[in-house]
């Protein structure tokens, strides 16, 4: 299998790999803000979602494990395509020209990226963690509703994600059409429309899960 | 000639040999409008030999867009402001009395700097010798009708062919990608009968080549496109990309 090795290690291969991942991520994505939009059902329906994920507790481990290796290889070969590129240009221009041939959101994906993953880490080490290895849910007696609320009510935090998940707008404004083009998908008939719903699916992404945060540092009364 | 000249000061990058440190040097020169950007550069040099000093180092040879030898970093873009032209087609009228104008050569590790505004940029032969031929004779020219091939089909490997190899996209790209000159050579031999026996073989090596040369990875912005002197169309990478993955499940050479 050294053809595939080398086919993935091409210029050509790590933006496939890109894309690849990059699509697997946003369909986490979409199914990650549908589950939570039961936040807005109240603390039953929140700890009743979080409960039937339990029970297919083991499914979940199995694809919790895909997923970390989807970032990963995203992680990884994104950093990598970074570095390589920078070196592709070693003395760069004194006048940059760039804002008049590229979009800004083409030209940062590192730097969305790197704020999303710094933003992946705190979210994991706060919520996911809580959620599965602490007591803390049992010990509060089927908490998880009340530790979102929780945290969600700390401004910095707060804050912190809702500027996290516009930049992840960002990310996606680019990533989405970005992703079809890599695998050779535009065509003169349909790329107008990738390109305008890749924006459409970017700005629902980022208001849908800054609306969580908002909501419960501003609207919310407690129960 | 109308009498309205323009009064400009222009950075001129000025380096006198590949392993040289460059830098900046201001000129202060009067222009007609008529002039092309070429002939103004002509004119400097004209003036500095004049007083014994060294020409500034540039290339054209075509002066009508068609060569691809004249490209130039103007105000940081390749062949200047004006977009689906190359630097000799770009006229002074374009200026303002009073502008500064940069003009740097084009930066990419794969195309250093030779001489002033002179870059090597035989990288891009070497990528056509790696596949952007025919390897055998093609025959005469056939009877009309002989081998039939869709209006809309030859157009698209026409404007693909329109490349001329100028390296505007490298030097507009973030990266320094060459994928828009190899996207759009593979794309022209690859959509007539005459290059599909050997789509997947020149895909494979062009690629290889322009990785193994030290250009960079394409990250979609587009920048290469907006460049282009030759409105090459973004959609040659995309068919790029297709060849290469269908090259790469189905060729039968198991080493590029
Ligand atoms: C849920 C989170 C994320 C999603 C949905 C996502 C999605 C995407 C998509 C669709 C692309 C376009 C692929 C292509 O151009 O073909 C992309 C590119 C990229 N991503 Fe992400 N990404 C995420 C997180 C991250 C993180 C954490 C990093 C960390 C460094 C990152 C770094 C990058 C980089 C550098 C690129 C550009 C690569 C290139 O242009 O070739 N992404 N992403
Ligand atoms: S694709 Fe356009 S910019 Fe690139 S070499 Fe060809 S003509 Fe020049
Ligand atoms: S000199 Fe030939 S293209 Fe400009």
């Amino acid at each position: 299998m050294g053809w595939l090795s080398e086919a993935l290690g091409s210029s050509i291969g790590k933006k496939f790999v890109m894309a690849f991942t990059g699509i697997g991520l946003i369909l986490f994505l979409i199914f990650h803000l549908v589950g939570n939009l039961t936040l807005y059902g109240g603390p039953e329906a929140f700890n009743g979602y979080v409960h039937t994920l339990d029970i297919v507790k083991p499914i979940i481990r199995v694809i919790e494990v895909g997923l970390g290796l989807v970032f990963i290889f995203h992680i990884y070969n994104g950093i990598k395509l970074w570095w390589e590129n920078k070196k592709a240009r070693p003395n760069d221009y004194k006048i940059s020209g760039k804002s008049k041939n590229s979009t800004l959101f083409s030209r940062t994906m590192i730097q969305t990226g790197s704020i999303v993953f710094i933003f992946l880490v705190l979210h994991l080490a706060t919520f996911w963690w809580l959620f599965n290895f602490s007591g803390e849910p049992h010990e509060k007696g089927d908490a998880y509703y009340a530790i979102v609320v929780e945290w969600f009510q700390i401004e910095w935090y707060a804050i912190f994600y809702v500027i996290a998940v516009i930049l992840l707008g960002f990310h996606l404004n680019h990533g989405f059409q970005s992703a079809f083009q890599t695998f050779g998908w535009n065509h003169k008939k349909y790329f107008q429309f990738i390109q305008k719903f890749g924006t459409a699916f970017a700005v629902i992404m980022a208001l849908g899960f800054a609306s969580f945060p908002i909501y419960f540092l501003f609207f919310y009364g407690g129960n | 000639m109308s009498g309205k000249h323009l009064n400009l000061k222009l950075k001129i990058w000025r380096q006198s040999g590949p392993q040289t440190a460059g830098s900046f040097v201001d000129y202060q020169i009067e222009v007609s409008p008529d002039d092309s950007f070429l002939e103004m550069l002509d004119e400097l040099n004209n003036k500095l030999e004049s007083e014994g000093k060294e020409p500034i180092a540039f290339e054209s040879d075509c002066r009508e867009g068609i060569c691809g030898t004249c490209g130039l970093v103007i105000n940081g873009q390749p062949h200047g402001p004006i977009p689906k032209i190359a630097t000799c087609q770009l006229h002074m009228r374009n200026f303002n009395n009073g502008d500064t104008i940069w003009i740097e050569p084009f930066r990419a590790k794969a195309f250093p700097v030779l001489k002033d505004l002179i870059v090597d940029r035989s990288g891009f032969d070497e990528i056509m010798n790696a596949g952007g031929f025919i390897s055998v004779n093609t025959g005469g020219v056939p009877d009309a009708n002989d081998i039939l091939i869709p209006k809309e089909v030859a157009s698209e490997s026409m404007d693909a062919a329109a490349c001329i190899g100028c390296g505007a996209c490298v030097a507009a790209c973030k990266n320094a990608s060459a994928m828009l000159f190899v996207s759009a050579k593979v794309s022209q031999f690859a959509l007539l009968p005459q290059g599909k026996p050997e789509r997947f073989r020149r895909v494979e090596k062009m690629v290889k080549v322009m990785d193994d040369l030290g250009f960079g990875s394409c990250t979609n912005t587009y920048a290469c496109e907006a460049e282009c002197p030759k409105g090459i169309s973004i959609r040659n990478i995309a068919r790029m990309n297709r060849e290469y993955f269908l090259a790469k499940v189905k060729s039968k050479e198991l080493e590029v």
